[in-house]
């Protein structure tokens, strides 16, 4: 299904049993008999992460209690040379912990601990297999929050969003992880531990925990991570905007930024996305807006106060049809619970739906949805959009039934054109999803040879024998070199720079 | 990717780094050759990133600036300022002639940087030449990107030992809409307790900066930015002066202590002794006053304590001492600037194998130099 990266193509079946056994039998001493799993019946859990199109078994599954251990198994696979996937809640959208056939998968789920909170320097250091939610719950009563908020917090774990680079519905005020995380500790695929960043504002030498963030699971793996927590705003309310016209809908959104506010949220859904979300959650969402948009304003009730005049302001002038401000904490989460049901009320919808993540500038974001809705006749098939206005990060969700393998890859390739039309107006192909397996392809469209070369010289700079995660997020030349052959259009090869096979 | 560009600018810097390669020379990167006194000694032939200077794009709405390496600073800022947004980690120029490039390639950053994040966090992306000549791109200018390993923010602080920088694309913020600043006479010890205190509380605390006279136990004078919406910095005015006893400065005295205390004007940053270092300390919020040996009384805190300017005796021993107590608080410490009298040749960094669990980060940083410039043309070693 999947080419592979790195690996040779198959040995035979016996083969495979038997560097199984020798795996299973090296690692047996160093973890107790429940931290390893290699029958079928116990691993098929982990034959995908969240992305459950994907699949492959692995060889074995280690789920390690210390970092001891952690260090061990790597210092063993990588003797044997047997490739390492880590894995954390398995909540990832690209298919990033997706299992090698001839390789280990190294769950994080066991080191789970929250290791130690400071309220006065406003730091939690924790185990990588944490939730991100988990953290904030922890701080709750010291006033603090640890801001990313991944759609997933619930599940996904604080080792997962290092390697993704996880944002969520609050970045555009209060960042990313790589702005939230002080320093990462780590082991090398040689078993070295190692420390990145660290409690103080930088450190000596390159900036190496910022090339850490969003590795996707490639370069270290993570087993402990120091989070920066912030004060828990007092106060949050939310205008809800109708539109008749996504144009300006969209336009609203670059009116509010271009006024000076940075919203704590600013999320837009479409139509399709209102009718299906409002079937399920019943908000009271106006079914009739062409677009609705979420605009957050939170701080202290005097900032709240000011904020919300002012954008009430500018979205009226943007010609909004109509305007809700939220009257108390309940209003706020029964406005807010539309756009964090979207994916199960798709799932409503359609027996599949598949989630893309490109990001694009502001002012292209009508646009695209308007190229989206020309896709949406040419590939038989419906799409919900929701996404992350304030900062451009668009999330399609195209509809399919998975049953109808003819589906699928429409759903494929509409998934495709997205993004390709994301990189066209100027954007990427993933805002924080991660490329893991599911995008490696459009890698080749959105870099060069130059660049996909510098991006195995910095993986060789940590993993030189290209061990860790070695199939997902930077194609090789082979593999781009495949993907133009099946994409020759217009009598054009794209990159006719490379060496055909 | 291409090796012939068609702008004369870049076309240069290629044919200068593809003969250094070949001549197995070394090129030190300059801008405006206001930081060069910045990092170890770095005598090698110039290449002058001067000549690809301009603004690509700016569109204020997009929150985000494209500029040539090359563009003043001074030039950036002033676009931005008719736009009422900023570069809100306020990286020093240290003089005229500062450039963008130049800026990023320092990584350092000003009094908002406690608030808003160091310039590395405003990054998107990059365009660069390589120690190949390879015109590479990387990141984007988009807030969300997670395409390929983040190569763009490896550029920050790398201070011209990885690759040249072309152009950057970085995000900007919209100036706060209300700003005022508090002064107070308070210990060291006190000045940290509160600033830590506030910072974990929801008030618009954007800056701190406390000037100490003695090193024991002896009061300074703290200062405390309040930016933010105006409702918000007129709750925060009554609630923090009457803790610390504090009083309001006149706006305009207070921009020029801002400025000064960014670009290192003030009075306590004079008269560096011949024979004296400015030592810099990066430590964590938790570290307390430190005692220092053979230093002047005059201590500069800054970043609610996490940034530290110390004038002390500039011979090699108190430079291990001073890194000693760093790391051992969990910080490291640098050489900043040194006395016409100190050599040159002194390291001016504490080293990746002093701090703990980084010693096998040097051979990562090593494979990771050579991958972008495996002839050498940017191992200038100012940077370790």
């Amino acid at each position: 299904m999947i080419p592979m990266n790195m690996v040779t193509p198959p040995p035979d079946l016996a083969a495979i049993s038997a560097l199984q056994s020798k795996l299973v039998s090296s690692l047996r001493p160093i973890l107790p008999d429940h931290a390893l799993l290699w029958e079928p019946e116990d691993t098929i859990p982990y034959e995908c992460d969240g992305l459950a199109a994907y699949r492959r078994m692995p060889l074995a599954v280690a789920l390690p209690e210390t970092e001891e251990q952690v260090a061990q198994i790597l210092k063993i696979c990588f003797e044997m040379q047997i490739p390492v996937v880590p894995r954390g809640s398995g909540t990832g959208l690209s298919g990033g912990a997706m299992p090698i056939s001839q390789g280990l998968v190294l769950s994080l789920a066991k080191l789970k601990k929250i290791v130690s909170i400071d309220p006065f320097t406003r730091t939690a250091v924790v185990q990588p297999g944490v939730r991100n939610l988990a953290i904030s719950e922890a701080v709750a009563h010291h006033g603090l929050y640890y801001a990313p908020d991944p759609s997933s917090q619930i599940a996904c774990s604080i080792g997962g969003n290092v390697n993704e680079n996880s944002g969520g519905v609050h970045c555009l005020k209060y960042g990313l992880t790589l702005h939230n995380v002080l320093r990462v500790r780590g082991v090398l695929m040689n078993g070295e531990i190692v420390e990145f960043g660290s409690l103080a504002p930088d450190s000596p030498g390159l900036d190496l925990l910022a090339i850490m963030m969003g590795s996707e699971g490639m370069l270290a793996v993570v087993t402990e991570v120091t989070v920066k927590l912030i004060a828990k705003p007092k106060l949050a309310r939310v205008i809800m905007a109708s539109f008749d016209d996504i144009e300006k809908g969209g336009n609203a959104v670059a009116a509010i930024i271009a006024a000076g506010i940075i919203p704590a949220g600013l999320e837009m859904m479409d139509k399709a996305t209102t009718r299906a979300v409002e079937e399920f959650v019943h908000a009271g969402y106006d079914l009739e807006a062409t677009a609705i948009l979420l605009c957050e304003s939170d701080g202290t009730p005097e900032e709240v106060a000011e904020e919300i005049a002012r954008m009430t302001k500018v979205l009226e002038e943007s010609g909004a049809s109509g305007i809700r401000i939220s009257k108390d904490e309940a209003e706020r989460l029964k406005f807010w619970s539309g756009r964090k049901n979207a994916f199960p009320a798709a799932g409503r919808l359609a027996a599949d739906y598949y989630c893309m993540d490109g990001t694009i500038p502001r002012r292209h974001i009508a646009t695209l949805l308007k190229r989206i809705q020309g896709m949406e006749i040419k590939y038989g098939l419906g799409c919900l959009n929701v996404f992350h206005a304030g900062d451009g990060n668009m999330h399609p969700l195209i509809l399919f039934n998975g049953a109808d393998q003819d589906e699928w890859h429409r759903a494929e390739d509409f998934g495709t054109e997205i993004l390709e039309a994301c990189v066209e107006l100027g954007g990427t192909i993933t805002g924080e999803h991660g490329v893991g397996i599911e995008k490696i392809n459009s890698m080749c469209v959105q870099f060069g040879e130059g660049e996909r070369e510098s991006f195995w010289g910095v993986k060789s700079a940590f993993d030189p024998e290209k061990l860790l995660n070695p199939d997902k997020a930077i194609p090789t030349l082979n593999r781009c070199a495949e993907y133009g052959r099946m994409r020759i259009s217009g009598g054009k090869l794209p990159h006719p720079d490379l060496e055909r096979f | 990717m291409s090796f012939s560009s068609s702008n004369p600018a870049i076309k240069s810097f290629q044919e200068q780094i593809l003969n250094a390669a070949n001549s197995k020379q070394t090129l030190s990167i300059q801008g405006g050759g206001t930081k060069s006194w910045y990092g170890n000694t770095n005598q090698h032939t110039k290449l002058d990133a001067r000549t690809y200077s301009g603004i690509l794009e700016y569109q204020p709405e997009e929150l985000v600036i494209t500029a040539c390496a090359g563009t003043p600073l001074k030039e950036i800022e002033a676009v931005l300022h008719e736009k009422n947004q900023v570069l809100a980690c306020e990286p020093p120029h240290f003089g005229a002639d500062a450039t963008f490039g130049g800026a990023i390639a320092a990584g350092l950053s000003g009094p908002g940087r406690i608030s808003v994040g160091n310039f590395r966090d405003f990054v998107l992306g990059v365009r660069i030449l390589d120690g190949k000549g390879q015109d590479l791109s990387f990141g984007g200018k988009v807030m969300k990107n997670v395409a390929g390993y983040d190569v763009s923010r490896l550029l920050p602080g790398s201070l011209g030992t990885l690759s040249l920088l072309l152009e950057a694309s970085v995000k900007v913020l919209p100036k706060p809409a209300a700003t005022a600043t508090l002064r107070c006479q308070i210990s060291q010890a006190q000045a940290l307790k509160f600033l830590n205190e506030w910072a974990g509380q929801p008030l618009p605390l954007s800056a701190s900066c406390w000037i100490g006279k003695g090193m024991g136990g002896g009061d300074g004078e703290l200062s405390i930015r309040l930016a933010g919406a105006a409702a918000a910095v007129q709750a925060a005015i009554p609630l923090m002066s009457s803790l610390v006893l504090a009083n309001e400065v006149d706006p305009q005295i207070a921009q020029m202590f801002w400025n000064d205390l960014r670009e290192q004007k003030l009075p306590v940053f004079d008269h560096l002794g011949s024979d004296q270092t400015l030592y810099r300390l990066a430590l964590p919020a938790a570290c307390g006053p430190l005692n220092i040996p053979n230093a002047d009384p005059e201590i500069v805190l800054e970043w609610h304590g996490q940034q530290r300017w110390i004038k002390a005796s500039g011979d090699a021993a108190t430079f291990e001492a001073i890194k000693k107590l760093a790391t051992a608080n969990g910080g490291h410490a640098t050489r900043f600037k040194q006395g016409s009298n100190i050599d040159p040749s002194f390291e001016r960094f504490t080293l990746l194998s002093e701090q703990a669990h980084s010693k096998a980060l040097e051979l990562v940083q090593a494979r990771l130099r050579s991958a972008f410039d495996p002839a050498g043309v940017f191992a200038t070693s100012r940077l370790p």
